[in-house]
């Protein structure tokens, strides 16, 4: 059948087969029928409920004012798909295109979207990570078990990591007037993520909020009371700290294990796919009818060096899976790369920090408005002679300039004066992430137009 | 300042009733500099967009003044300093979120829901007033009457000093048409300060009222804001109070009466939002981008130089930002001269964006929700008695000054 003629049948009477019913499931569910999708749509996910929102659950819902049973995601319009829900899929069989679940069904497909994103990273001595106390914090069950115990209230909790979501954690407690101890093995929360300058800044938030914060320190084990409750913890400078709850936010891993031996590219890193959100097999070549999106995928970014990205953002899972689901049903000339430049936002301690690019490839950061010391300022991190990422605290409404500076190339540093009347340092310097990983030097690639139809590359060859 | 000939024609009150073909006219230019001394025009939504959140672009009065060309709120001159829609961080960001402690989230996400049934009371009220009438002036009968009502009440000003404020009210926004401001003599602008003044006089007699007896209204919270931690200045008081007190109306009579109007010019709408007012969201953010209450911002100036398609805007210069024109971009909106509420994607520029948009927004979407809904379904075979209607002068706020409607009955 000539390409043309067989999107056509697939548009009509194709089947598609989304495995992950959640945040970047649904959306592809909704852009393939706004797209005029009319074929079957079989949703497959492994948790028994509807699709949910998981920002909340860090936020809203720990703070008790927002229910873990109402974050249902908006619905954008009907996607009239056949829903199974609380069964995971265990296997694929490539070459017949059948997704085998858990129960021992099989599910045929035309084209196949994987979107089964991220699980919490457990704590990895298993015995103690099954103390009544010990929780992680992923899903909506986890927030609706570990809510109820904070409602207990606990003594003290204990959350083990300082990233967004331990952060979030640690906030969403001192709100509450609960004693908590942050345990952090980097020298400041948030380091991994935006590096030590503005790492400081956090520091200085958790404990001018009453948390009782630890760094440069690591959990070495928990111990349990006789009944099996956590009660305390044993930390790497021969400290310990009384608990009877402790939250585990040591990062993520990929939903990729049911996979195995699937010949898909898939592994602890994730699913690699191209541009266009194709999967890779494990050999690299590109398949055509099984696409990626969300947290589990990883895909090159050009304006990052073309450096495969797997990113944990709410805003790419959205923005992944319109263009998977736009692709998976257009013929070759009508498809679109996704492009989309990375953004996260958090809010912690009654801060909203919101972030473009990749802080994490910086390698110098200036502040650019507003000011460290009041907690309120842009900052922009520098790769290579040019803006690569900016960072805002309470200043979110700026980020968009920003974002047009990554996505153009525009010189670091930043040499013009702003309406902001503090100019602070208005000067470089390392932005301190730990462990610097710097890519080789490269042509310059930036982005121009802006609706996702007309944005284009624009290529730079390495100047000598 | 001088303007050149198409951004004369755009102010010109006699395009006042259909600016949209200059404004098309306008986008074939999208970075317009006509003459020396003049503006920059920028009329494209993505330019607009990027221009609202340039940190190199400043809204500071200081800035305009040094750019020679703004008269309107120098401290000296009238006594109250600007507020905060006139300036940049860091005093932008410190008043304008005192001012939104007391109106919006996080600390007071309910104040505009919780004063629904407040409004629908007043429309009612306005709507029972128009009796038996046959024919009814929408701008003077409920238009102008609703949002000042509910300003009056949400602010805690006497609704009976309204024909007292509207005095000083009217040369102050006068001042903000860049027409008027071009043919400015002295008299003129000393007139607008001073009225500026008054009406700070006038706010400040009830703000040392609220100092000692405080109600639940928002001089009360400001007064309690320039409290002890001396958060707000007395003086920056008074001019936070101004401004919410004229930018609290002077705009939604405008998006009432142009909605109106514009159903009234698509009457399968009217006919639709009757059936089900529900659909009064959607129309209103249509609305909202077809024909903005606030037509172009003029007060922008930058800090440095700014290239935009190929153009360097030079630092100093002054910026308008056509919002008007932007909303019916077509490089944005599918079909953009369509009034279509059925549109997927309606992210306007009719409340501007980045730092400085529109502090009443969900205030004013909730009046003309409320208001359209109620109008389609009272008025029983509304019709236009002129169109166009007149307009107001003014180029930046543009509505109709009149608008007269014909009806069989009005309904109970
Ligand atoms: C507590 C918390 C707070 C967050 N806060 C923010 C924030 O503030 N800002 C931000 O940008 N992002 C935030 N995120 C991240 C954001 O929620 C994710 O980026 C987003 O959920 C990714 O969506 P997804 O659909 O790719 O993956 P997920 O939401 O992880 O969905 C994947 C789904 O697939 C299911 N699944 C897995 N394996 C299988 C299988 N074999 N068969 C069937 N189903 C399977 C999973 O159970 C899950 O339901 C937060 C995440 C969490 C957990």
């Amino acid at each position: 059948m000539p390409a043309e003629a067989f999107h056509e049948w697939l548009r009509q009477e194709g089947r598609i087969v989304i495995v992950g019913a959640s945040l970047a499931g649904l959306r592809a569910a909704e852009t393939l029928r706004a797209e005029g999708f009319a074929g079957s749509l079989t949703m497959i996910g492994d948790e028994p409920h509807e699709p949910y929102d998981r920002p909340p659950l860090s936020k809203a819902v720990l703070l008790g004012k927002a229910s873990p049973d109402h974050t249902e995601l908006p619905r954008r319009r009907d996607i009239d798909a056949t829903w199974r829900l609380g069964v995971a899929a265990a296997g694929l069989d490539m070459a017949a295109r059948r997704v085998r679940l858990a129960d021992g069904e099989e599910v045929p497909y035309d084209r196949l979207l994987i979107a089964t994103g991220v699980h919490s990273r457990p704590w990895p001595k298993e015995e103690e990570a099954q103390l009544d106390g010990v929780f992680v914090l992923r899903t909506r069950d986890d927030a609706v078990r570990l809510h109820r115990r904070m409602k207990g209230p606990p003594r003290r909790v204990l959350v083990i990591g300082a990233g967004f979501t331990g952060s979030e954690i640690a906030s969403a407690c001192r709100d509450q007037g609960i004693a908590v101890t942050v345990a952090e093995r980097a020298d400041a929360p948030l380091v991994g993520a935006l590096g030590g300058v503005i790492g400081a800044v956090a520091a200085e938030l958790h404990r001018e909020n009453g948390v009782d914060l630890r760094t440069g320190i690591m959990v070495t084990g928990l111990e349990g009371d006789t009944t099996g409750r956590v009660r305390v913890a044993h930390l790497s400078d021969g400290s310990s700290v009384e608990t009877d709850v402790v939250v585990v936010s040591l990062g993520a891993s990929r939903n990729t294990g049911w996979l195995a031996g699937s010949g898909l590219g898939a592994g602890p890193r994730g699913i690699a796919c191209d541009a266009g959100c194709r999967a890779f097999d494990f050999r690299g070549i590109v398949t055509d009818d099984i696409y990626v999106a969300g947290d589990v995928a990883r895909s090159p970014h050009p304006l990052f060096g073309y450096q495969f990205l797997s990113l944990e953002h709410w805003g790419n899972a959205v923005a992944q899976a319109e263009v998977a689901a736009h692709n998976m049903i257009s013929a070759g000339a009508d498809r679109r790369p996704h492009m989309w430049v990375p953004a996260f936002w958090s809010s912690q301690f009654g801060v909203n920090i919101k972030s473009v690019g990749v802080p994490s490839m910086g390698e110098e950061v200036m502040i650019t408005q507003g000011s460290l010391t009041e907690r309120r300022f842009v900052g922009v991190y520098g790769y290579q002679g040019r803006v690569i990422a900016a960072v805002s605290f309470d200043n979110t409404r700026w980020l968009e300039f920003y974002q047009r500076l990554i996505e153009t190339g525009a010189p670091f540093p930043v040499e013009f004066p702003t309406v902001d009347r503090r100019p602070e340092g208005r000067k470089p310097v390392p932005a301190d992430f730990p462990d610097p990983s710097l890519p080789t030097h490269g042509p310059t690639v930036t982005l121009s137009g802006y609706s996702p139809a007309d944005r284009q590359l624009v290529f730079t060859p390495a100047r000598h | 300042m001088t303007n050149g000939p198409l951004l004369q024609r755009i102010t010109d009150y006699a395009n006042r009733a259909d600016p949209y073909p200059l404004y098309e006219e306008l986008r074939r230019t999208p970075v317009l500099h006509e003459e020396e001394d003049g503006p920059y025009a920028v009329s494209s939504y993505y330019d607009i967009l990027g221009l609202l959140h340039d940190p190199r672009v400043s809204s500071d009065a200081t800035n305009l003044i040094a750019a020679g060309a703004d008269e309107l709120s120098g401290p000296e001159a009238t006594g109250l300093p600007p507020s905060f829609i006139r300036l940049d961080p860091p005093e932008h960001d410190r008043l304008r979120r005192i001012a939104n402690s007391s109106f919006g989230p996080p600390h007071r996400p309910d104040r505009i829901d919780s004063m629904s049934g407040e409004l629908g009371g007043i429309v009612t009220e306005l709507i029972d007033g128009f009796g038996d009438a046959r024919q009814i002036d929408l701008v003077d009968q409920f238009a102008y009457p609703f949002p000042v009502t509910v300003i009056c009440r949400l602010l805690g000003v006497p609704r009976e000093d309204e024909p007292r404020f509207r005095t000083w009210v009217d040369p102050i926004v006068a001042a903000l048409d860049p027409e008027t401001r071009q043919r400015t003599d002295d008299d003129f602008q000393r007139a607008s300060q001073e009225a500026r003044m008054q009406l700070g006089m006038y706010l400040a007699g009830l703000v040392e009222q609220r100092t000692k007896e405080p109600r639940d209204d928002l001089l009360s919270d400001l007064a309690a804001s320039h409290g002890t931690d001396g958060t707000m200045s007395m003086m920056e008081v008074l001019s936070t109070a101004v401004l919410l007190l004229i930018a609290g109306h002077e705009t939604t009579v405008n998006l009432i009466t142009n909605g109106m109007l514009t159903l009234l010019r698509h009457p399968e709408y009217l006919h639709r939002l009757r059936e089900d007012p529900g659909l009064s969201v959607r129309i209103v953010e249509e609305l909202l981008r077809y024909e903005p209450p606030v037509q172009l911002v003029p007060q922008r100036t930058c800090v440095a130089d700014i290239d935009l398609r190929g153009v360097t805007i030079p630092k100093g210069a002054r910026i308008w930002l056509m919002l008007a024109a932007g909303n019916r971009d077509p490089e944005r909106f599918a079909d953009p001269d369509r009034f279509d509420p059925d549109r997927e994607d309606i992210e306007h520029l009719g409340f501007g964006s980045g730092i400085h948009i529109c502090f009443g927004a969900p205030l004013a979407r909730r009046e003309a929700q409320l208001a359209l809904a109620e109008l389609a379904r009272r008025l029983d075979n509304p019709r236009l008695v002129e169109d166009p209607p007149p307009y107001r002068r003014n180029a930046v706020l543009r509505g109709p000054r009149h608008l007269n409607i014909a009806v069989n009955s009005v309904r109970s």
